[in-house]
């Protein structure tokens, strides 16, 4: 299988590393978009943990998923900075537009709704990002339909 | 001849459409046949003004802003490559007040330089710490880190040269330096403007703590959340280790430093120094207790200097001005400057970089301009999610840490949060409570159990339950004093201040 190969490649690459865990999941993720469960045996192979270990290092962090998410994932952020500049009411727009709650994907699977607590530009909230490296700052609900109609555009 | 433009590369710049800007003059100079060259620098931290540009001018560099891509055709029409007046033109960029009234020590080099020249970083003074400390032995880099009064700039602020020397009299085959880059706390972004705007200063800080302690190796532990500051860090570890600043000659004296940097992966507590080299070590970022201290037993078990970005970053230019200098700097036990961060609903948001003793009030309006939305600011929450809210009243404290330590609240990693007089304080309060309980690694019963019920607790209060104050109060202090880390003993923080500070939030659903 085409994925297991992939894995395969990363622990090969990664396994000898000292704490070769988080670079491991974060290689699968960046190349699978998500962490596939039958990866989980390989990795506690290649790095002599058990699978419960591993399974508990995925399930801790928030940025690693065990789902493949939609062809887009939305961050909100809805930390205290940008609560102070109505991110709240953002959020509840953002999730009446995708008519998806956060940690949810649309129903047509075009975007995974996340929130994230703080990417770090707090003098001009609300922020989001879209995927890994597309950053929007002074996100209004107007602007945010734009966005959405120009993602959703795209083949 | 080709004029030279300096666009930010800046996460802030690039999500106020930074990279659009330069397109734009790109574009418009091929048409109109102009010969430019475009820098991306790192932001200046003026952040109301960004998409910030500016022009090399024989005058000086002139900054624009907020430019939008839109603008670039009247800027031109306006002689934008000569400096020309235009109503987006602030003047020469050290004269913006904002700046002008800055002491800026860390991020002295971010906005000037491109972030990943070497040329650049050489030519603003880079590396000279580095080559001071190759000529100093181990104990005199220590002494004068001790000397200067530099204070952990993550937020605990505890004495860097005590924590150094501890590492350097370990014994251990193998010493660690681990830069915490895990800036998670809301309302901050200075380490991220470092990482990205001068990353070279960062890791010239690391080397010196690894000549200082006898350490081989260093990690630096970013956030997922920054993607941009990742790619800089990556390409500036290839580049140090290329010109010897690192590897297995530092500056070709035969002295060993490996950097490596690792993603983080979205676990707020990970910030704790504990739970973070847990993470390293690949595991769940679960708190150890303490002790052993990370000095004496730190990654994989051994003795490791562990820092924030800023901490670090404040390291070559002790070296290189000698600890009077950065001593002569501050107000009472804290030396050296801090770089504020001002966010939130403020005018003028962005980095200030000033030596401690400034009074909140005057970065609040002198700095900040006072709210956005031009209402009153009501509470303005000093040091993170685990920091507390002050009230007006509070606006004249000192910005230092015993200052701030003596009306129980926190300077923390310098981020300040505005909120003006539509925040609903019990809100803010049961957040703090939620935050805890999303994010608390679990180790411990007070903040793992107790934030859940403090959520439930707020919520009985707003619905107008008899007798939830004291419950509130004795469960805060559970959490203060029962707790195994920052992250359950300071949650009080934020609710106790917004309880203390605006009762009125909160009584008129207990009468």
């Amino acid at each position: 299988m085409e994925n297991l190969s992939t894995i395969e490649r990363i622990l090969a690459a990664k396994q000898s590393l000292p704490g070769a865990l988080l670079p491991i999941l974060h290689d699968i993720q960046d190349a699978l978009g998500y962490i596939p469960p039958d990866a989980v045996p390989s990795i506690a192979r290649a790095l002599n943990l058990s699978r419960a270990e591993v399974h508990g290092v995925i399930t801790y962090y928030h940025y690693f998923r065990q789902t493949p998410p939609g062809r887009h994932v939305v961050r909100v952020c809805r930390a205290e900075a940008c609560q102070s500049v109505g991110c709240e009411a953002l959020a509840t727009h953002v999730q009446s537009a995708l008519a998806c709650e956060f940690h949810a994907t649309s129903a047509d699977g075009d975007v995974t709704l996340e929130a994230v607590y703080c990417l770090g530009h707090c003098a001009v909230g609300p922020n989001i990002q879209i995927d890994e490296t597309t950053l929007h700052a002074r996100m209004t609900p107007e602007k945010f339909d734009r966005l959405l109609a120009e993602l959703r555009s795209k083949p | 001849m080709s004029t030279t433009f300096y666009i930010p590369c800046d996460s802030t710049a690039l999500a106020l459409g930074a990279d659009a800007v330069a397109r734009s003059l790109v574009a418009e100079s091929a048409q109109r046949q102009l010969d430019v060259t475009i820098v991306r620098n790192g932001s200046r931290g003026l952040f109301w003004l960004e998409p910030m540009i500016e022009v090399v001018t024989p005058g000086g560099r002139i900054a624009y802003g907020p430019v939008a891509a839109t603008d670039i055709p009247s800027l031109l029409d306006a002689g934008l490559l000569t400096g020309g007046a235009h109503a987006l033109c602030l003047g020469p960029v050290e004269d913006i007040p904002y700046l002008k009234r800055q002491q800026r020590i860390s991020l002295r080099r971010v906005g000037v330089i491109d972030p990943l020249s070497v040329e650049d970083y050489l030519a603003h003074g880079g590396t000279l710490g580095l080559r001071r400390a190759l000529d100093m032995t181990a104990a005199e880099i220590v002494k004068e880190v001790t000397d200067s009064g530099l204070r952990g700039r993550g937020g605990a602020a505890f004495p860097t040269g005590i924590k150094w020397n501890t590492v350097l009299n370990a014994s251990a085959p193998q010493k660690y330096i681990v830069c915490n880059a895990d800036e998670g706390d809301s309302g901050t972004f200075s380490d991220r403007m470092l990482m990205e705007g001068d990353p070279f200063q960062l890791i010239e800080g690391m080397a010196i703590a690894a000549l200082a302690v006898g350490a081989t190796q260093g990690y630096i532990y970013v956030r997922s959340e920054y993607p941009h500051a990742i790619v800089a860090l990556n390409t500036a570890v290839v580049k140090a280790t290329q010109n010897g600043w690192l590897g297995d000659s530092l500056l070709g004296t035969g002295k060993r430093f490996h950097l490596e940097v690792r993603k983080a992966a979205g676990a707020y507590v990970c910030g704790e120094e504990t739970a973070l080299l847990e993470s390293l070590e690949g595991r769940r970022g679960i708190v150890r207790a303490k002790p052993p201290l990370p000095a004496i037993s730190g990654l994989f078990g051994q003795p490791t200097v562990i820092n924030n970005v800023i901490t670090f970053a404040s390291v070559p230019d002790i070296l290189a001005q000698g600890a009077a200098a950065y001593q002569s700097f501050g107000s009472g036990r804290s030396r050296g400057t801090l770089p504020f961060q001002l966010t939130g609903n403020i005018k003028q948001g962005g980095l200030v970089e000033v030596p401690f003793g400034l009074t909140l009030r005057e970065l609040l309006y002198d700095f900040g301009g006072g709210s956005l939305s031009g209402r009153p600011l009501r509470a303005v929450q000093v040091g993170g999610p685990l920091g507390a809210y002050m009230p007006e009243s509070q606006f004249d404290t000192v910005l230092d840490y015993e200052a701030f330590a003596a009306v129980n609240a926190v300077l923390g990693h310098g981020g300040i949060v505005a909120f003006d007089d539509t925040v609903d304080m019990l809100k803010q309060a049961r957040y703090a409570m939620e935050f805890c309980a999303i994010e608390s690694c679990g180790k411990c019963t007070p903040c793992r159990i107790g934030s859940t019920r403090g959520v439930e607790v707020i919520d009985r209060l707003k619905a107008d339950q008899p007798g939830q104050i004291e419950l509130l109060r004795d469960l805060c202090d559970t959490l203060q004093n029962g707790s195994l880390c920052a992250m359950g003993s300071m949650t009080p923080y934020p609710v106790l201040s917004a309880l203390n500070h605006f009762p009125e939030d909160f009584s008129r659903r207990q009468t």
